[in-house]
């Protein structure tokens, strides 16, 4: 590696110089580890003390288990996700996800990035969710600039149509991978394809199908276009017989239900503690989702329901997903009735740029415009974290402003990232094809955990 | 322990890092069941970032701030702790027994500003290859600072 040799390293660099040769990221020999580590990787950490971990340890003999490597590229990964898998036979008795692969460092981009430029950051973090990575980033500026009570009504209303819209394409795409990782491919086709009726949405809104930057401190980029209703309305017209069409392809299916019944199964108890959200969460019997039960935008005047599992295996996660795209409709059809006129951003000329016809006319305004589009606005001093559930569970950001007009530290709480650690749990004692089925149902997307 | 409400008022508690470990088994006694975020901030270039005195209390603030939000599921709340981490001495108790879902993150926090957690299983890399020198996310690691090398050429 020729050219990280020449990094200078900062000072104060000693506390790592020791111990980080190449190699100790992965899976390790079992006399290698500690008894915590093997406690951990066998999906103890709730129940077992260390001396029980280590007699648990003991009865494997090396000789008789292979550590196998699966990814980073490798169909069923998602991306660029490695497993390290320790197998007895057909058995998977440890497993280790090695990440990083994707790492571009997105929040050190961030912190270069003025707060309208920010967007475009960190909407390439979750591509299969772009617009709630927007709109989390958009809520903690608005946060820390005191204006988070003064977004005009048709933008608060804008955003949640999108941010559900999002959630039904990204739920889709989870129907799409999740069928081919399970075997059912002619799956994937209907599932991209029902997205891209989603996006193709997106396209007419935003300009882009995906990365939009629609979402942006103060409000949105622009209004809806004309006839945006209808567009909705065919959309709302053609998913629910698909939807239908996939409850006869997998959910009765007999194949379907023996590959995911009792699959990767996780506890309440280990969910929570694991810091998992979403869908897993909710598998496991809790009703947490935080559009109802801490509510941003204007979810509290919507009616939808929290679909939960009770089993917390992979089934139940495939079905929630299913269910809250019915859900997310419920929730579209109720925001088509009651969005209002209005602004679609904030009449605040610190955040706001003038508009277009004003830019030919006057000379203020066009430089009103540059400055802003140059050298952004400036955020007080402070810190702030917001939290809204996007279709993974709790995606947050957390800003912390030096008051100048690009943060000084900006960090996103990725839920795939805090997700992946629940994967060990869950494929312990199953099977090396169940190992397939528990990463589907997880639902990483690789952008976001590697940032 | 100090306890303020910001600006934008999020429950926001400055501790002492000897006691860090001892506030989070309290906080999850008092039902916040979920540690839902941990990470770092690196204040080398802005080390006063304007918090009243009253406010900090007999806490001095550091070059390094580890910055934990706790959720509790019970009580729909949120609580946020800010612990100091003085530069000639970037170690701290990890919270891995409290709250196993702090395993990766505390990797995260360890792989980008090199803060030791004393007691994690596996304090290794996580995003950034196991040989690579630095830690990123620091203020003083210029971003897109690899030099240039030209095999060969006379320097």
């Amino acid at each position: 590696m020729t050219a990280t040799e020449n990094i200078v390293a900062p000072k104060g660099d000693e506390v790592t110089a020791a111990g980080t040769n190449e190699g100790r990221q992965e899976l390790q020999l079992r006399k290698d580890v500690s008894a915590k580590e093997i406690l951990r990787g066998s999906g103890a950490v709730l129940r077992m003390s260390e001396s029980e971990v280590a007699a648990l340890a003991g009865t494997q003999s090396e000789d008789q288990t292979m550590i196998i490597n699966m990814g980073p590229q490798h169909p069923s990964t998602h991306g660029v996700l490695r497993l390290m898998l320790e197998l007895s036979g057909e058995t998977v008795l440890r497993c280790k996800p090695v990440i990083g692969y994707l790492h571009t460092g997105m929040e050190k981009t961030g912190e270069s990035l003025t707060f309208m430029q920010g967007g475009t950051n960190v909407t390439r973090m979750d591509y299969a969710s772009p617009l709630n990575n927007e709109l989390v980033f958009a809520l903690t500026t608005e946060k820390l600039l005191g204006i988070d009570q003064d977004i005009p009504e048709r933008a608060t209303w804008i955003r949640m149509l999108l941010s559900e819209l999002n959630r039904i394409s990204s739920h889709l795409l989870f129907m799409a991978t999740n069928g081919m990782d399970i075997g059912a491919v002619s799956m994937m086709l209907y599932g991209f394809r029902e997205r891209e009726e989603v996006l193709r949405f997106f396209q007419k809104v935003t300009g882009l199908r995906m990365n939009h930057n629609f979402i942006r401190p103060g409000g949105v980029a622009a209004d809806l276009p004309a006839g945006w209703r209808d567009e909705v309305l065919k959309l709302l017209e053609a998913l629910p017989p698909r939807l239908a069409e996939y409850e006869i392809l997998m959910t009765g299916q007999p194949i379907w239900r023996e590959r995911l019944q009792g699959v990767g199964v996780i506890t309440r108890d280990e969910a929570i503690a694991l810091s998992a959200t979403g869908p897993i969460l909710r598998s496991t019997g809790l009703s947490w989702d935080l559009r109802r039960d801490m509510p941003y935008l204007r979810y509290d005047k919507v009616e939808f329901d929290v679909i939960v599992g009770s089993y917390g295996d992979a089934f139940d996660r495939y079905s929630i997903r299913l269910n809250e795209i019915r859900e997310s409709m419920r929730i579209v059809r109720q925001v088509l009735d009651a969005m209002p006129q209005g602004d679609y951003r904030i009449q605040d000329k610190k955040v706001t740029p003038p508009p277009r016809g004003r830019i030919d006319e006057s000379m203020e305004a066009l430089i009103h415009h540059f400055k802003i589009f140059t050298e952004g606005f400036k955020v007080p001093e402070g810190e702030a974290y917001v939290a809204i559930e996007s279709p993974r569970g709790e995606i947050a950001c957390y800003i912390a402003s030096d008051g100048s007009a690009t943060p000084y530290r900006m960090h996103v709480r990725a839920p795939s990232f805090i997700n992946i650690q629940t994967m060990p749990h869950m494929m312990r004692g199953g099977l090396v094809a169940d190992a397939v089925a528990v990463i589907s149902s997880v639902d990483p997307v690789l952008g976001e955990v590697d940032r | 322990m100090t306890q303020v409400s910001s600006r934008v008022a999020d429950d926001v508690r400055f501790v002492a890092k000897a006691d860090y470990l001892k506030t989070l088994a309290k906080l999850r006694d008092e039902g916040f069941e979920m540690c839902a975020d941990l990470t770092a901030v690196d204040y080398l270039t802005h080390p006063g970032r304007n918090i009243a005195a009253e406010v900090l209390g007999e806490i001095k603030l550091e070059r390094f701030e580890i910055v934990v939000n706790l959720l509790s599921l019970s009580q729909r709340r949120r609580v946020r702790l800010r612990v100091q981490i003085a530069e000639s001495d970037t170690t701290i108790d990890s919270a891995f027994d409290l709250y196993p879902g702090t395993e990766a993150m505390e990797r995260e926090v360890f792989d980008m500003f090199g803060i030791k957690f004393n007691g994690h299983p596996d304090l290794t890399r996580i995003l950034m290859p196991e040989d690579w020198q630095g830690h990123p996310l620091r203020k003083d690691y210029g971003a897109g600072n690899i030099p240039v090398q030209f095999k060969g050429a006379a320097s």
